[in-house]
């Protein structure tokens, strides 16, 4: 009984059924903590935290140098920026735009430096919906890979005050 | 009508001042009328909080439901900060502080440690609740509930609601030394009943949980105070997920405590076996804290090994223990029923249980619902590399709705149709509504969970007040909304009814005089010949449990390796 005080022998090992059962969401258990290891060596999809400290000011330097050495346009007042296929790729979150442009090759690998000038920002690219936290004073940096070609847009999926639902950047891939 | 389970008490004498105990009539429990009034105070403030939590709730389910999107912008943040507080913190610990004193006095014939102590707590923590709420109103922290930095609110916001995790401190301290009081006294004899058991489990990580918001919290006030330098947001976010998602892990164990409790009062069920029930809830002590990671899959600054170590350590253990509670909860009903003679193939004790009780019907809802789809998405969203796929987007808020919502406030609601009537001595007003409640709040809450998690799997982010501008959603995530709008008007029903129920039997219930039983909801019924304890000397019994488990378990391995099909479709990212 739930609520009364328990028959004084009431300490025995499981048996039956409820043994079968805790032995299969144990085995169960293992399955689940056995996928994340293992994806982490197979898997192409890992969010590893790569991050380095970094001044929100420094940071904002860092993009503008990189926006004046690799621009190639301009869409609606924001630069479009490529960069060399296996280089490095700037993105600042600032409240409430993402800057620059980016423009990507398909297949080739980028380190995309991900930071934020002010609050935190979350990173939401769509309509692949892959999602990475951007917090000021980290350099988050993703080694990124396109394997599809189109127009993606950057949505701030973390709250950043009141106009943060306009915060939207985009990627573009050729 | 007495209930089947419990002792009919003897005809005993009045209460006396002098014992501070009175005998109940209904259930012959021994209530100390210390803890009586305490539990009274915080369940009341708990359904208050609940309420506001709920209007908040349906002003924001219409404003994301793009049709009618309802309030204005700035309003939508600040009702969001709103309702995460009422619903999370202060619905939550004012009614886990009551289940704290039902248990720690009641099942034991003990008497509450200290008044004085319980009036500090409830008057720090309504202080609190109250501050917090005039502050946010005001719109002076309109900073959602988990206010990360540099994001700044009014310093009285996180004083409030210091002021809450010290008051319910100090609840929690008034519960073991209860307990230490009841022991030493000898109000009982051998070991705790598993009910207060799960509770004192709840009490452990709740010390635990609130010593986290004090350590992120008072700097974070000093901060706003202008007395110290801004703290790191990285390491805000570390500490302060050890009070957010520790403080569900109470939950969960006050929730299946209440599972227990409610088992054994509407169909007369035990333990199948006390150890494996007793050794899951040491599971949740040892395994489930620093359950923080899970916020922090996709986060700089800690690294891999970090993150897969965190949120799976020792072997996903807690995860064990609430799969071994998700079979021995409806075991122990089904040995029950077998036992009442209702043994009839695999589910011929399904029919037969009390479905019309309504605290039934609220804690089967509630295991279901928080069973298969709060544990099952639980588990996969918190898997490091497919919260890739899932961090910040509706998915994540789909899942807490079927934990905090559809299973533990759904549990609670269940266990106030029997406190209520325990406490303040009155019979339940309008008892047909009573009965439909847990099926409107429970069917809503899922459609809002399953209407949010699909929208989520669209790419909908959480906490936005508009998707248009993003312009890359489409019909289906609208149509998805939309079915999370429908959901949360059925649910407010739901819980609006619960409320007018509650109150009004508090106010113009039927009164029932000294001794005289109370009317009962409902419980199952025992067939002729039935086999009785005899049934428990077969372990393979529980067929329908078996069953039940199985499909449990193939649902969550479709969930679970669809989820990484989807991860391995994105670009490629190390």
């Amino acid at each position: 009984m739930s609520i009364s005080i328990p028959a004084r022998d009431w300490f025995k090992p499981p048996e039956g059924a409820e043994k079968l059962w805790i032995g299969l969401a144990l085995l169960w258990c293992f399955v689940l903590s056995l996928m994340m290891p293992y994806w982490h060596f197979r898997g192409k999809q890992n969010s590893r935290g790569e991050a380095y400290a970094v001044a929100p000011v420094a940071f904002m330097e860092r993009t503008e140098a990189f926006v004046a050495a690799n621009k190639t346009g301009e869409r609606d007042g924001v630069p479009i920026v490529e960069p060399a296929p296996g280089g490095d790729a700037y993105l600042l979150a600032r409240m409430w735009s993402w800057y620059p442009i980016l423009k990507l090759r398909q297949g080739e690998s980028y380190r995309i430096h991900l930071s934020s000038g002010d609050l935190q920002h979350g990173f939401s690219l769509q309509p692949l919906n892959m999602n990475f936290q951007v917090l000021p004073g980290y350099d988050h940096v993703l080694t990124l890979t396109p394997t599809s070609k189109g127009e993606f847009t950057i949505v701030c999926n973390e709250f950043c005050g009141i106009g943060h639902q306009h915060m939207i950047g985009k990627i573009l891939v050729e | 009508m007495s209930f089947p389970t419990l002792n009919p008490p003897p005809p005993t004498p009045q209460p006396g001042r002098e014992t501070g105990l009175r005998k109940c009539a209904t259930t012959g429990l021994d209530v100390c009328l210390a803890a009586q009034r305490f539990i009274k105070l915080n369940a009341v403030a708990a359904i208050v909080f609940l309420l506001f939590g709920g209007i908040a709730a349906i002003l924001l389910a219409l404003t994301r439901w793009q049709a009618v999107h309802l309030l204005r912008v700035d309003w939508f943040y600040r009702i969001l900060t709103f309702h995460g507080l009422n619903m999370l913190i202060f619905w939550m610990l004012f009614f886990e502080i009551a289940i704290l004193y039902f248990a720690c006095t009641i099942p034991l014939k003990a008497r509450l440690f200290s008044r004085k102590i319980a009036w500090l707590s409830f008057g720090m923590m309504l202080t609190g609740a109250i501050m917090t709420n005039v502050v946010i109103i005001q719109g002076k922290a309109d900073v959602l509930m988990t206010s990360y930095l540099p994001l700044l609110a009014h310093p009285l916001f996180y004083l409030g609601i210091i002021l809450v995790a010290v008051g319910t401190l100090i609840g929690v301290f008034n519960f073991f030394a209860t307990l230490y009081v009841a022991k030493r006294d000898r109000t009982y004899e051998g070991s705790l009943p598993l009910v207060t058991y799960g509770a004192t489990a709840a009490a452990i990580i709740a010390v635990v949980t609130l010593l986290h918001g004090a350590i992120v919290m008072i700097p974070t006030f000093a901060f706003s105070m202008g007395w110290i330098s801004q703290p790191d947001p990285m390491w805000y976010r570390m500490i302060w997920w050890g009070l957010g998602h520790q403080s569900q892990q109470v939950n969960v164990c006050a929730m299946v405590s209440v599972w227990y409790l409610i088992g054994q009062l509407t169909t007369g069920s035990k333990p199948v076996n006390e150890t494996v029930c007793r050794g899951a809830f040491v599971l949740y002590i040892l395994f489930i804290n620093l359950a923080s990671a899970h916020h922090l899959l996709v986060d700089p600054g800690v690294g891999s090994s970090w993150k897969i170590w965190n949120t799976s350590y020792a072997m996903y253990l807690a995860v064990l223990a609430s799969m071994i509670h998700g079979f021995t909860v409806p075991a122990s009903v089904e040995m029950a029923m077998r036992a009442k003679g209702w043994g009839r193939g695999i589910f011929g004790w399904v029919g037969a249980l009390p479905w019309r009780n309504p605290a039934f019907s609220a804690a089967a809802l509630s295991l279901v619902i928080f069973g298969f789809v709060g544990g099952i998405t639980g588990v996969t969203l918190g898997t490091q590399q497919i919260n890739i796929i899932a961090h910040n987007t509706l998915r994540i808020t789909g899942h807490f709705h079927s934990t905090v919502v559809g299973g533990t406030s759904l549990a609670f609601m269940g266990l106030a149709f029997y406190v209520v009537p325990l406490m303040f001595q009155r019979d339940f007003i309008w008892r047909k509504a009573a009965r439909v409640q847990p099926w409107l709040f429970g069917g809503g809450i899922l459609l809002v969970s399953l209407g949010m998690s699909f929208a989520g799997s669209l790419g909908v982010a959480r906490r936005t007040y508009d998707i248009e501008h993003a312009g890359v959603y489409g019909p289906a995530a609208h149509l998805f909304l939309g079915i999370m709008g429908v959901g949360a008007i059925i649910a407010v029903v739901g819980l609006l009814l619960f409320v007018v129920l509650c109150v009004g039997t508090v106010f113009f219930g039927e009164r029932h005089a000294k001794g005289e039983p109370m009317a009962d909801w409902g419980v199952a019924k025992e067939l002729p010949g039935a086999p009785g304890e005899a049934i428990f000397a077969d372990h393979w019994a529980m067929k329908g449990t078996m069953v039940l488990t199985g499909v449990f378990l193939a649902c969550f391995a479709v969930y679970y390796f669809a989820n990484w099909k989807a991860l391995a479709d994105v670009w490629y990212v190390r």
